[in-house]
């Protein structure tokens, strides 16, 4: 069952991201231009899905568990610190640098362009790289 | 330069919300890809693996469906692709969350170090796309 709901979860996920237009790292690029042609249209997908969400963690809080799970497990850190800015900064350049982020960047490898494969690979190795220096502590 | 997509942005923003609060309802767990992907361990992997399978194949569901998809790839050199995806994928584990994991679902429970970090990968990446495309430098 518990797979199901992640089969399910993905699939609406990916339609999402499909339909909103967000596989497309052209008009992400096109979004974070506002001095050029700007495409406002990443604005509507925020718009669209944070109030959505938010009705979903409102009903959460006032269930004990979750259908599938013993119980919620969500973030559990609150400090504005050094690693979530510096993550972020991080992010964002190579988010700016290709118009893709984690999401739309698999759910466009089913389509196989090797620029795709190519940009999934090495964030996979970014990411491998990140746990090497949690253990190198 | 693309069109302008208020409709299809909304009603695509609204599956990625209603994704969130599935996974959250279902699972209790958040939505945030490059943790889900991101997290080595075998834990959970009864639901990681079938999300990312789900999220790999709808594109592929809706295009079989005569939906038109747009399939694009980044303008920009290997070297800079390759450089693009480290960063990416470093700096979401750093951060702990990308677009998903901050920005829909941090921002929907207002956590404030959801709002902080969706404001800073906003801005360098909107910094990073004007030095492409009005300094001058477009292979950057």
């Amino acid at each position: 069952m518990r797979a199901l709901a992640g089969l399910i979860g993905g699939l609406i996920f990916g339609a999402g991201l499909t339909i909103s237009g967000m596989i497309n790292p052209l008009k992400v690029q096109a979004f974070l231009d506002v001095a050029g042609n700007w495409d406002p249209s990443l604005a509507f997908v925020m718009g669209g899905a944070i109030p959505v969400a938010a009705l979903g963690f409102a009903i959460g809080r006032r269930r004990r568990a979750p259908l599938l799970s013993q119980g919620f497990s969500g973030p559990t850190k609150h400090a504005l610190d050094a690693k979530l800015l510096g993550g972020a900064a991080i992010f964002g350049i190579g988010w700016g640098l290709t118009g893709y982020c984690p999401g739309p960047a698999l759910a466009s490898v089913g389509h196989g362009a090797p620029e795709t494969l190519v940009f999934v690979a090495a964030m996979l190795v970014g990411m491998a790289g990140f746990r090497l220096l949690l253990r190198a502590g | 330069m693309t069109m302008f997509t208020p409709v299809e942005s909304l009603l695509g923003g609204a599956l990625i919300g209603l994704a969130a609060a599935w996974m959250w309802l279902s699972l209790g767990r958040v939505a945030g890809v490059s943790a889900i992907i991101g997290v080595a361990s075998r834990a959970e992997i009864d639901w990681r693996m079938p999300f990312l399978g789900g999220l790999v194949a709808a594109p592929l569901v809706l295009a079989s469906s005569g939906m038109e998809i747009v399939w694009q790839t980044p303008p920009i050199g290997w070297g800079l692709l390759i450089i693009g995806g480290l960063l990416v994928g470093f700096g979401t584990r750093l951060g702990s969350g990308c677009t998903s994991g901050h920005g829909v679902c941090g921002v929907a429970r207002l956590s404030p170090r959801s709002i902080v970090a969706t404001m800073v990968f906003m801005l360098t990446a909107a910094i990073v796309v004007y030095v492409q495309r009005h300094l001058g430098a477009g292979g950057l």
